[in-house]
């Protein structure tokens, strides 16, 4: 990617679009080409499920300025809501199931997003944890959910949309990509419009955005049902694209904070920030895992070695954020601005 | 033929000659996967196993320089019981050659796996636990829930209950409380217990305890409110401990406390000291250090000290000898696949053949070392558990004591419950169970 980076350096003349649109025709017709099942099962689904759900918590916490703790409590609801569906109406198409899917994590969003009403800040991320405790609650305590199976384990149906199946690792990554480049194109175009705009004057001073008339209400339930909806789609993806069975307890408060943790890394308020974010979480343990093996492997069991990781991975975060409180977008952008500068002047 | 397809011909068995020669520059390997957990709140369980499992293969390559010739490799993945890490354990290690068998020890991570293994033709392992269902080999072609799988430790627990009582139509009236780990693991049983009750008129009610189950306080009153007669305890890792702790706390007796075969070892009960006093747990495999194959790993592999175990009381612990049972299930399927296939390293499809062939009868576990640390196994194409027995071992503050004979479950009563419902899963997933000559037929790569 930095190839095509480097390719496009006199950034100033060419229009804005053409460098996403060159990385997803790369990643459509190049990654295919070019990646083993290790690089789609293992690192790409993971990073675009988790990718998009950076992306629906971004506009809530990010952009409207609502912090979440219930992210991973929205994404189990859209992958059971998705199983359901498909399961008990006979001949939905998949794309329908998902559509109903992220309305029923929408819904449960703004459910749980009444007490930003009245609450702001560490107070509304602790009330959002009671969505967190409640859905993975409901999904164990009813069988109901998972169709009375023995284990509470559900298997993911088979992927296909109008006779074509997404089968195989890159079949299923394809999937994904569609449905994450989908929904961030929304995604992006929703913060470009009037909609973001109010998110983000209620972000930063809501008694403000309330005297400029703008429905303070409305729009922040807006922004729990939006969000919800687009993480409760990357639950889906999740849980049918990359693991391909779930089970409750892998929506746990550990995936919250994951996700949470993305989108600072990543930069708030920033689509790319998500991806960025994401892209640092998934690759960088199994990076620093399999360094820790192949130099180590001989010398300590994988138990050591699993845990010095967690420490240096702790201290790098940290050093990180002490470094550059802005995320990784900052860091992007700077270096972006320095390359160009250096291309003009040379 | 045009030219553009004898180039084609030619790039194609150049290709093909290449992979046929790459195994066999191998050839004397056959690799085992560990996807191991060594931290985390299961940490317990996964050094014993594992490091019972990588003494047995050690012992068999330093001992017998590996099974036939063919010497034992392994590495180990770390995944902390957590199904994305096992899934990306899965997917690292399948890429090395000669891959003989995946034993996760984690119900979670092998119904993540049970497709890609599946497609990959390579047994999956799930030694005492895992899905149930799994047992019909017709459906299930690479799973092997060895040993016990849980409906038969279920009925096997019940059995024990009733000849404790007296008989199994003592049961009608008494009350057993099952407590069960919230996972995929714990909630297993649920539906056998419901309906073992049912058939022998005892009324059970089944607590969740949620994971990792470090707080049982409220659960522990609903129990001392219902009043049972027995209680089950259905745990993993901490949860034992802390449930024979809480139960000394409300005032119920230990000794009307049955563990499943998740919650019988020595890391269960000693945390808990004298509160375990008179527990009774479910085992396959006796504890303890006396059996000739203990002894020989402990001389020849800890003697050259390639032992796994860094506390060395451990050895004879009751998930050390889990995982030579299962070291020793793993090694055997090997050679009696050997045996067909010839002394190589054989592709995980032939190694699939050899599980389903892998008869060990009392007599044959003794010339192995292991009389009365397990009894038998039976397995076939169809049946992928195997008749293997349960014990009973009692706590008595230091060391487990053996308090019953080798039990065996009514195989007869859950067989048709697990066809059922192997069935069901086949019409979901649109597989045709298979018949026993498709079981014969082997893959010649993998």
């Amino acid at each position: 990617m930095s190839a095509i980076a480097t390719q496009l350096s006199p950034a100033a003349a060419l229009p804005k679009w053409l460098a996403p649109l060159l990385l997803i025709a790369f990643a459509y017709v190049v990654i295919p080409l070019i990646g083993n099942s290790y690089l789609f099962e293992a690192i790409l689904l993971p990073f675009l499920a988790l990718s998009l759900a950076g992306v629906g918590l971004n506009i809530l916490t990010g952009y409207a300025g609502q912090v979440s703790l219930g992210s991973a409590a929205f994404m189990a609801a859209g992958a059971f809501a998705a199983y359901n569906f498909n399961l008990r109406i006979e001949g939905l198409p998949l794309v329908a199931s998902i559509i109903l899917s992220g309305l029923v994590a929408a819904a449960i969003g703004i459910v749980f997003g009444l007490p930003s009403l009245r609450l702001k800040g560490f107070y509304l991320a602790v009330s959002t944890l009671a969505a967190q405790f409640f859905v993975q609650w409901a999904l164990t305590k009813f069988s109901w959910f998972s169709n009375d199976s023995a284990s509470g384990v559900i298997d993911a149906p088979k992927l296909s949309i109008a006779g074509f199946e997404f089968d195989g690792a890159v079949g299923r990554y394809l999937f994904a990509l569609t449905v994450v480049v989908v929904l961030t194109f929304l995604a992006h175009r929703l913060v470009t419009s009037q909609t973001g705009r109010n998110f983000i004057a209620i972000r930063d001073n809501d008694t403000a955005a309330r005297i400029i008339g703008i429905p303070v209400l409305k729009t922040k339930l807006l922004a729990f049902a939006i969000s919800s909806f687009i993480i409760g789609v990357a639950g889906v993806i999740w849980a049918f694209a990359y693991l391909r069975t779930v089970e409750p307890a892998g929506f746990d408060l550990d995936r919250s904070f994951q996700i949470l943790f993305i989108i600072i890394i990543g930069g708030l308020a920033s689509i790319r920030g998500a991806f960025l974010g994401a892209a640092l979480i998934v690759v960088f343990p199994l990076a620093l895992s399999r360094l820790g093996n192949f130099l180590l492997g001989d010398v300590f069991d994988s138990g050591v070695l699993d845990m010095s990781q967690r420490i240096v991975l702790g201290a790098l975060i940290i050093l990180f954020l002490i470094l550059e409180p802005d995320g990784l977008v900052a860091l992007w952008d700077r270096i972006w601005r320095r390359l160009s500068l250096a291309w003009q002047s040379s | 033929m045009t030219f553009l397809s004898t180039v084609k011909a030619v790039a194609i068995s150049a290709a093909l000659a290449v992979s046929v020669a790459l195994p066999a520059a191998h050839a004397d390997e056959q690799y085992f996967p560990l996807q191991s957990y060594r931290v985390g709140p299961y940490a317990a369980g996964g050094t014993g196993f594992f490091g019972g499992f990588i003494d047995y293969l050690n012992l068999i390559n330093i001992r017998d320089g590996g099974v036939n010739g063919v010497k034992l490799t392994w590495d180990e993945c770390e995944t902390q019981y957590e199904v994305e890490r096992g899934v990306e354990c899965y997917e690292r290690q399948k890429s090395h050659a000669g891959a003989a068998a995946w034993n996760p020890l984690s119900v979670g991570i092998a119904y993540a796996m049970i497709d890609r293994i599946t497609a990959d033709k390579v047994p999956l392992i799930t030694v005492n636990h895992g899905r149930t269902d799994s047992t019909d080999g017709r459906v299930f072609p690479y799973v092997f829930p060895l040993l016990l799988n849980p409906y038969s430790e279920t009925s096997g627990i019940v059995n024990y209950i009733a000849a404790k009582e007296g008989g199994i139509d003592k049961l009608k009236g008494k009350k057993i409380v099952v407590l069960y780990h919230g996972s995929p693991y714990g909630k297993e049983t649920i539906p056998i217990y419901e309906l073992l009750a049912q058939k022998y008129g005892f009324t059970v009610q089944q607590i969740e305890v949620p994971h990792p189950g470090n707080e049982q306080q409220s659960q522990w009153l609903t129990i001392r409110r219902a009043k049972p007669d027995f209680v089950v305890l259905r745990g993993w890792g901490v949860m034992n401990p802390v449930a024979l702790k809480t139960a000394v706390k409300v005032g119920y007796p230990v000794d009307h406390i049955i563990g499943n075969v998740w919650s019988n070892s020595e890391e269960d009960v000693i945390p808990a000291g004298d509160a375990a006093k008179g527990y009774t747990a479910i085992t396959t495999q006796a504890s303890g250090n006396t059996y000739p194959v203990v002894q020989e790993i402990v001389k020849t592999v800890y003697g050259a000290g390639k032992g796994n175990l860094e506390d060395k009381s451990r050895i004879g612990s009751v998930y050390h000898n889990l995982g030579i049972v299962n070291g020793i299930l793993n090694v055997e399927a090997i050679r009696i696949a050997q045996e067909k296939f010839g002394h190589r390293t054989l592709t995980g499809d032939e190694v699939r053949w050899g599980f389903e062939h892998l008869k060990l009868d009392p007599a044959k576990v003794e010339a192995l070392g292991a009389k009365d640390l397990f009894h038998s196994i039976n397995v076939s194409w169809d049946n992928h558990e195997g008749e293997g027995y349960v014990t009973f071992q009692q706590w008595d503050g230091k060391k487990w004591n053996v308090v019953s004979d080798w039990i065996a479950p009514d195989w007869a009563l859950l067989r048709p419950i697990i066809e059922k419902s192997a069935e069901a899963y086949a019409a979901e997933k649109g597989i045709k169970p298979r018949t026993a000559a498709d079981a014969e037929a082997v893959a010649a790569t993998n």
